[in-house]
């Protein structure tokens, strides 16, 4: 086998040094009727190409979103990544390092990662910033335990404009370490009312902008009204490349934010991994979950980076750490953090810039067809359109057609018939006036 | 000023019926350099084995409790910015909190110094 | 003929000492200092060339930015050198042996990271229509038989980020399924020796954590269990091979009590890669256990992750497993359920624990690799890894410690600092030393119930001549530990890019993000 280098030779000596007559004396301890003699239904090992022929034609039976014309977002989304950045996360010294728990030996990962914190908190408009979370739904559902501790309240405010999933893992979350969760029905209008569900015993609001359908919230009331009744606000966004044209929700008075990093970086690769960003104020810091980075200096003096804060965490504080996190998303916060690099901030306000304005030439398009509703006054790459007919109907038609056109909001939502005619669309920088063009003249037609 | 002792490695000098509160030598010294204290608000009341405080060092979280039942009636907010005098002077400047005494007889289950350092040389 | 005769020697001159005055830039040759981004670059340099967006109108309500963007940006060249030299100051499996205890640093295939990157699985989105992805669905619900062909359970949920993750997930199936027997157990016990991960999992879910002692071979009493065992205890959270590297010899009896106590038995699976193809999990009375892929299967650590977790469950909980999951029809069909709704009829999931469907790249990699392996070659990988375990331990135990005495190991062989008594060296001393054998240290001072544990795991990537060299070092540093070199141990490591770090400082006064220094006139006036 290719990967194993001991030889028969090898194992022969080592059984001698060892003081054992065969392999299986080392096993004595698995009682004997508990054996197997290796794993009869599998097959033998395969050499490399024949590995790469198998998982070539999985691969094949998929339509990979660059093939197509492609306006699926909800969540994950299409971006164009720089191949300098998928060439760095491949080099043997990111990719096939541990943890940086000897610090001597890893402050290339550790640099990054402060690097990495320092950006998300600047983007966000907060003070500090995590080495990252499995991704942003599970930050979410971190958040709201965070706040529960803040607050020593269990009660969650969560809006209709949250992600659905999102709204589940919160939901499954919270209410397994004991809290409850106060759910607004899906708001595809943007028009909820979320100020009135806040009371004395709510321990977070959690807001998302811009929402699952594509609406920016203006979240400064929210703040106000939550802190009024010593609940915090715990902001969500799915898209980052939005922070680079709206304002970031650390400046509306946001206690803790939490979000999607995948565009930057990282492919969609049906749904993981990712990165969870989560930031928050310096005086939280202590209950925040996941690692931290932070600077020092070594016994020479010289600047260094290492793991600090970490009674926080499982390994030192078990049952009584502020999350059971232990490996998080370090090659993904990696990738996000080159791409941020390269754009810098005027590169992500270019960008940003560049998808609101994609997005605004498809909505002006989707508009002029007869029976199609654009329901968003306001939105960033995303927006939300109500078809004359069943939406997920739509969707397979177009696929039909070659078109991948959006995310039917019942997929997400599907104790909720009402939103049947609902389509969630994105466009990103990837998409040409060609395929906006050509979605809009298949949606006509199937529509005919 | 009659100090006792607890196996919980915390010393309580008692002074009236207010009882000072901190870890000992031996805790602060098994813990390593002290980074971190947590200490609870003026008038809080705790019974007897409440966890009070916490003291952290880089690798070790650890709780204070109340070696014996009262109200909390003055903490010693220089810990916060100078965590490092738990270390320097743990049986002095080091200290945590102040309680006043819910019950004075609950003092008479806690160890002398003496005897409190039989313990520690048999752990 | 014409000669150049101004030629350079082509041998070196007689070795001058080291300069005593450091470089101009700080560097030593290869070893060059970086500054961060925020020190080098600049808010309006990029090194991504985009698309003017033309003159369209902005529909954002009022909602844009009122201040500019505060990132420095790189160029493409800058870009590459920045972490290019920053990845020279990390140790990784690819430069050297790298034997965490318990994290398992094995080789990584290179083949993996081509198929991740295959159009068909990298670029495909989670929501897209699913006629459009049925290979993407076939690689899960592949991966997936793969796992409970190794393992032997029922049903497996594929959707946990990570071991904790899953961890969470398969105590949250435990949780259902004894509310679903109309049943409220509150405890759940948990060794001394385990990972951090499970008394943090069972607390999150509101359960209370009780322990259980570990007797004086390293491994669980199943007598022990049983004093602890109530209507109260909804389960016990155990890893076997257990951290100690020892296999839980009792397992079967442990098991049996649990069950009879009305209980569940969830596995920590972060050691199965000692035991595929050897048994079976589901064969020794396990309910839930998590994979971490990462380890057993090879998927790249990338300094700290993306892990995967998967669980794979018994047939008692597989009803109550979260959604997403894959389907099997009567007729081998394979339906992908998103949602709870969909589910009804033959199963009732606790809920949702992620967006999406799971790790898929790194399904792609660990399912690369278990078909490159096939059965024979898991084994093998099973039995190169204990046999290089033992062979360290045969090699060494001479000259150091191990707790238990000299029984068989797993994966991995557990030291502790008994041999450095009176030398003045700790454990920690040791591995630092370690760094300048040009090796990473091992897991230190765990697990908990050894005294300065040092834990090995070689894993079946290293060759025997590997392992010599690494046992001629480490038998080299306990001879200059009892020859009273305590002070070069206290120093080390001196050929690392930085010596040992200030935790202390880093920790009493965090600084977290980059600011940007005091302009020096201020500091000056203070």
């Amino acid at each position: 086998m290719r990967y194993h280098p001991l030889t028969a030779d090898d194992r022969a000596a080592m059984l001698a040094a060892i003081g054992t007559g065969s392999v299986d004396d080392l096993f004595a301890a698995i009682p004997a009727d508990k054996r197997v003699d290796g794993l009869l239904n599998l097959p033998r090992g395969a050499t490399e190409l024949s590995v790469e022929r198998t998982l070539g034609r999985m691969a094949a039976k998929n339509v990979p979103a660059g093939s197509v014309p492609f306006f699926v977002g909800a969540g994950a989304y299409k971006h164009h990544v720089p191949a300098t950045v998928d060439h760095l996360i491949q080099r043997s010294e990111f990719l096939t390092a541990y943890t940086p728990y000897q610090p001597e030996v890893s402050q290339g990962t550790l640099q990054v990662l402060f690097e990495f914190q320092t950006q998300v908190a600047r983007l966000t408009g907060m003070e500090v910033a995590n080495a990252s979370m499995y991704d942003g739904s599970t930050g979410t559902a971190e958040a709201v335990l965070m706040a529960h501790r803040l607050t020593r309240r269990s009660k969650a405010v969560v809006s209709g404009g949250l992600h659905p999933h999102y709204r589940g893992v919160v939901r499954t979350v919270t209410t397994m370490s004991g809290g409850t969760v106060s759910d607004l029905p899906p708001d595809p209008e943007g028009t909820e009312d979320i100020l009135a569900a806040i009371d004395d015993t709510t321990s977070c609001v959690v807001v998302q902008s811009p929402s699952f359908y594509g609406h920016l919230v203006d979240l400064r009331p929210i703040a106000e009204k939550a802190h009024a009744h010593g609940a915090l606000l715990v902001a969500v966004f799915t898209e980052v490349v939005a922070l680079g044209l709206i304002e970031p929700p650390g400046a509306q008075g946001a206690d803790i934010v939490v979000g999607e990093g995948q565009s930057l970086g990282n492919a969609l690769s049906f749904g993981g991994p990712y990165v969870g960003l989560f930031a928050t104020r310096e005086k939280f810091v202590r209950q925040m979950p996941g690692r931290l980075c932070g600077e020092t200096v070594d016994a020479d003096g010289q600047r260094g980076f290492v793991l600090t804060l970490s009674t926080r965490e499982q390994h030192i504080r078990r049952d009584k750490a502020t999350s059971n996190i232990c490996t998080n998303a370090g090659l993904c916060a990696t990738a996000f953090s080159i791409h941020m690099s390269m754009l810098g901030g005027a590169g992500l306000e270019k960008l940003a810039r560049l998808n609101h304005a994609n997005a605004v030439k498809l909505a002006g398009l989707l508009t002029a067809i007869p029976g199609v509703e654009v329901l968003n006054d306001s939105f960033f790459n995303e927006f939300t359109i109500r078809v004359p007919g069943d939406a997920a109907a739509i969707v397979e038609q177009l696929a039909g057609r070659g078109i991948l056109a959006g995310v039917p909001a019942t997929r997400l939502e599907p104790r909720h018939p009402e939103l049947s005619d609902l389509l969630v669309v994105a466009s990103t920088e990837v998409n040409t006036d060609e395929d906006r063009a050509a979605f809009a003249a298949a949606l006509a037609e199937v529509l005919g | 000023m009659p100090v006792y002792f607890t196996t919980d490695h915390e010393w309580i000098a008692v002074d009236g019926d207010i009882a000072m509160i901190g870890i000992t030598n031996y805790a602060q010294s098994a813990l390593g350099d002290v980074v971190y204290v947590e200490l609870p608000a003026v008038g809080k009341t705790f019974a007897k084995g409440d966890e009070a405080a916490v003291v952290e060092s880089v690798k070790a979280a650890s709780e204070v409790y109340a070696a014996v039942s009262g109200t909390v009636t003055e903490v010693n907010d220089a810990l916060v910015d100078e965590p490092a005098k738990v270390n320097a002077a743990p049986e002095t400047d080091g200290w945590f909190l102040k309680l006043k005494l819910a019950d004075p007889a609950e003092l008479d289950g806690l160890m002398s110094r003496s005897a409190y350092d039989d313990y520690c040389e048999s752990l | 003929m014409t000669m150049n005769t101004q030629g350079r020697p082509t041998a070196p001159t007689a070795s001058a000492p080291l300069p005593a005055s450091p470089t101009f830039t700080g560097n030593r040759g290869l070893d060059i200092a970086e500054p961060l981004i925020f020190e080098v670059g600049r808010r309006e340099v990029s090194g991504v060339d985009i698309e003017d967006a033309g003159e369209t109108p902005f529909r954002l309500g009022g909602h844009a930015r009122k201040t500019p963007l505060d990132l420095p940006g790189l160029t493409e060249p800058e870009t590459m050198r920045h972490y290019v030299r920053l990845s020279t100051q990390n140790y990784a499996i690819d430069l050297g042996l790298y034997p965490l205890g318990s994290c398992t640093m094995k080789h990584n295939p290179r083949l993996n990271e081509k198929m991740a990157r295959l159009p068909g699985f990298a670029d495909v989105h989670p929501l897209q229509p699913l006629g459009t992805v049925s290979g993407a669905i076939e690689l899960v619900a592949e991966c997936g038989r793969w796992l409970l062909e190794m393992t032997g359970m029922a049903s497996v949920a594929m959707s946990p980020k990570a071991g904790a993750h899953g961890e969470m997930c398969g105590m949250a199936a435990i949780k259902a399924a004894i509310k679903a027997r109309g049943e409220d157990r509150t405890i759940v016990l948990v060794p001394e020796s385990a990972h951090g991960t499970n008394p943090a999992t069972a607390a999150q879910l509101g359960f209370k954590v009780v322990s259980i002692p570990a007797r004086a071979d390293g491994t669980v009493d199943p007598e022990a269990v049983k004093a602890k065992l109530s209507p109260q205890v909804a389960a016990i959270m155990l890893t076997n091979p257990n951290t100690c590297g020892l296999f839980e010899r009792d397992i079967v009896a442990i098991a049996e009590a649990v069950h009879a106590a009305g209980a569940y038995f969830y596995a920590d699976g972060a050691n199965f890669n000692a035991i595929v193809g050897k048994t079976r999990p589901g064969d020794l009375g396990v309910d839930a256990m998590h994979i971490n892929l990462h380890k057993t299967f090879s998927t790249p650590h990338g300094g700290g992750g993306p892990g995967a977790g998967p669980v794979v469950l018994s047939d008692k909980l597989a009803p109550f497993a979260p959604v997403p999951f894959v389907r099997f029809a009567d007729d081998g069909s394979a339906e992908f359920v998103e949602t709870r709704k969909q589910a009804a009829g033959s199963a009732t999931p606790f809920g949702r624990i992620t967006a999406f469907h799971g790790q898929m790249g790194m399904f792609v990699r660990a399912l690369s690799y278990m078909l490159a392996h096939g059965a024979d070659g898991l084994r093998q990988a099973s039995e190169d890894a204990v046999l290089n375990a033992n062979y360290v331990k045969a090699q060494l135990m001479d000259v150091m410690t191990l707790p238990f005495g000299d029984v068989p190991v797993m994966h991995e062989v557990l030291f502790d600092d008994r041999f450095l008594e009176g030398t003045g060296v700790t454990t920690l001393d040791f591995a630092k030393a370690m760094i300048d054998e040009g090796f990473h240290p091992m897991t230190m001072y765990f697990p908990l119930v050894v005294h300065g544990a040092l834990l090995i795991e070689p894993t079946e990537s290293e060759s025997k001549a590997g392992l010599d060299q690494f046992v001629g070092a480490l038998r080299h540093l306990v001879e200059r530990a009892k020859a009273g070199e305590v002070e070069a141990f206290k120093a080390a490591p001196v050929f690392a890019p930085r010596r040992r770090l200030d935790e202390t400082a880093a920790a009493r006064n965090p600084r977290l993000a980059w600011r940007a220094p005091e302009p020096e006139g201020r500091v000056a006036a203070e």
